[in-house]
């Protein structure tokens, strides 16, 4: 590559008009040098710039001196000898319109309003979208389940084995080590008051009512949520949403609907898993560190803790999977045709599925207590 | 004259796996001219450019180009030599990410030091070179239609100012007039900016707008070299079928 020349440039005002002799190589590389001295030129006279010296130039330098020739007085132009130098800024005037100002970003009461507004409309609109896809959603898998021979059984077991035995290990392994947490707070809580065997309550009480199933969906929000957001969304980018609609199929039916009926009859499957062992943590915890025999332990639960609670946790997992699979198929299906919306929707998604799987519980709490279960 | 040659292919050899794509290719491509490639779908027109630009590794042969040999290159020299050319992908490759003029000034902010208030305006020029509004800069990819995101990929292409140009199908998929446009805007920006362009292509009307010389690819190598004239003459079932079949025909008004 050859050497090039630092450019420069020299205004030489005389009589009635104003002369910029221009030197050295006028590259993309080079202009950076200019760019500045050039935007602040200013002349009471027609300029002309001499290019007899100029170097190499390309469509930036030649950007630059057009650029400067616009600002000038009427009847500037170009003089001198040189290969393409006129040719180049003749074609880069010729695309150089000049450019509308941008819009000056208002700030202050105004803009706070008017974003404060923007972020209002944005929640209602969300939340009236989530409310027309939780009705749609409903009346198609209810429709599909009146008609079972119309379900997708293939689909429906491979996203059960998928979303549901595979997320199995994780789940059981999770709600082990936090019975096992769960069991040690107790006891040493409990130890001040002598009351170690209490631990067993503890245990069976936030195991069988909210962590089992707390963490199950806390997973399925994790794990599932965002897989579904990907799949669905990769297809929705791919456009293969739309040659299914083409073809005659429904996405509803085929994408949304079977991951719904997977989840519903998983979710309890896993919560159980995960109740069983979170109270295998807590046997373990009693057995080693509280002198609590594992029998004693299984004999106490049995007596002191009802069987409702039970039915209470496993009651809310088909509510949690219902409600995450809904939230990972509506993102899914809102991904447009970039790659960073795909990204943005598997983020929303999980966000929303932690969020809905948490306040639901909450309120389920609420509602049972009122009911007084 | 040698210096002419900008880029020199001996003995090209390329596969992938013990599928050859290329055997014993040769090909120069002269400064200043437009060179359309074309062949069967398969015979390697893209391999060719990728082979070329260095993104598919030749299994042997030698490619030189602006007469330096690619392999022989260091990664400084390497990059160096990148900023002297522009490629245009097939479908654009622009990145989704990033508005139209972000996607032009990629280039610009990486190789240069050019202040952000001069490079928006270089990076709106090009974009205006390119054939797109104004209004279009703001935009990202997703909300362009396919060929407004070809002249935008264009306008990437020609952010630093390349001496050679690399155009892989850029008509493919336009509507007649829209891939009219895009000959004639080839075409211009050639002769502005004394542009070699290096075109893959299938469209015979490109052929016949743009190109200066024709090379055919076929049979693993270069069948034939030459200008459209010197090819319908030449002897070859599958040249003769493209430049005398029914498309061809109807391009060359014969």
């Amino acid at each position: 590559m050859s050497v090039t020349t630092s450019p420069g440039f020299a205004l030489e005002e005389s009589g009635e008009r104003s002369t910029l002799r221009v030197t050295g190589d006028w590259t993309v590389m080079t202009i950076n040098t200019m760019d500045d001295g050039l935007r602040n030129l200013r002349t009471s006279f027609p300029l002309q710039i001499d290019v007899t010296s100029l170097g190499r130039i390309d469509t930036a330098g030649a950007f630059l001196m057009d650029r400067t020739l616009r600002a000038a007085p009427e009847g500037s132009g170009v003089i001198g000898e040189h290969d393409v130098a006129r040719r180049l800024i003749e074609q880069v005037h010729a695309v150089s319109d000049p450019v509308p100002p941008l819009r000056a970003p208002d700030h202050g009461f105004t803009a706070l309003l008017e974003r404060t507004g923007r972020g209002f409309m944005g929640v209602m609109s969300e939340t009236w979208s989530t409310l027309a896809f939780l009705g749609e959603s409903l009346t198609v898998t209810l429709r599909l389940l009146m008609n079972p021979w119309k379900l997708r059984w293939t689909s429906i077991v491979a996203v059960m084995e998928e979303a549901g035995l595979d997320a199995m290990p994780i789940i059981a392994f999770l709600s082990f080590f936090v019975g096992m947490v769960v069991a040690y707070i107790g006891a040493t809580t409990l130890s001040e008051f002598d009351l170690e065997i209490y631990t067993v309550e503890l245990i069976g009480y936030s195991m069988l009512r909210e962590f089992g199933v707390v963490l199950t969906g806390i997973v399925l929000a994790g794990r599932t949520n965002s897989s579904f957001t990907a799949q669905i969304g990769t297809m929705k980018m791919r456009q293969e949403i739309d040659a299914m609609q083409t073809l005659g199929l429904k996405p509803m039916d085929i994408l949304v609907a079977p991951r719904i009926i997977a989840l519903l009859l998983m979710t309890p499957a896993l919560t159980f898993v995960a109740t069983i062992a979170g109270i295998a943590g807590g046997v373990v915890v009693g057995w080693s560190s509280l002198d609590i025999n594992p029998g004693v332990f299984l004999d106490r639960l049995q007596a002191s803790v009802p069987l409702e609670h039970f039915w209470v946790g496993l009651s809310k997992a088909p509510i949690f999977g219902f409600v995450v699979t809904l939230i990972a198929c509506r993102q899914g299906l809102s991904v447009g045709g970039s790659v960073q919306s795909l990204g943005k929707a598997t983020t929303t998604s999980v966000v929303q599925g932690l969020f809905a799987v948490i306040v639901l519980d909450a309120l389920f709490a609420i509602l049972y207590m009122k009911l007084g279960i | 004259m040698t210096d002419d040659i900008i880029i020199r292919i001996r003995d090209l050899k390329t596969a992938y796996g013990s599928h050859t794509v290329h055997e014993h290719l040769d090909l120069d491509i002269r400064r200043g001219e437009i060179i359309g490639v074309i062949g069967p779908s398969g015979c390697g027109k893209s391999v060719l450019l990728r082979a070329i630009t260095g993104l598919k590794e030749m299994a042997a042969g030698s490619i030189e180009v602006f007469g330096r040999r690619l392999e022989t290159l260091d990664e400084h020299e390497r990059s160096d030599l990148e900023q002297r050319w522009g490629v245009m992908f097939q479908d654009g490759a622009l990145f989704s990410n990033l508005t139209v003029r972000e996607n032009v000034e990629v280039p610009i902010k990486e190789h240069t030091e050019i202040a952000p208030m001069l490079r928006h305006e270089l990076a709106d020029m090009k974009i205006r070179m390119a054939g797109l509004g104004a209004d279009a800069s703001p935009k990202y990819p997703s909300d362009l239609s396919g060929g407004m995101r070809k002249r935008a990929a264009l306008a990437r292409a020609l952010a630093l100012d390349p001496e050679l140009l690399f155009l892989d199908e850029p008509t493919a998929g336009l509507d007649p007039i829209t891939a009219e446009g895009f000959d004639a805007l080839i075409r211009s920006l050639q002769q502005a900016l004394g542009l070699t362009v290096f075109l893959v292509t299938h469209d015979v009307d490109t052929l016949y707008a743009t190109c200066d010389r024709i090379a055919v690819l076929g049979e693993k190598h270069v069948l034939a070299v030459g200008t459209i004239d010197e090819l319908r003459a030449f002897d070859h079932p599958w040249v003769q079928d493209y430049f005398c079949g029914p498309r061809g025909r109807a391009a060359t008004g014969h």
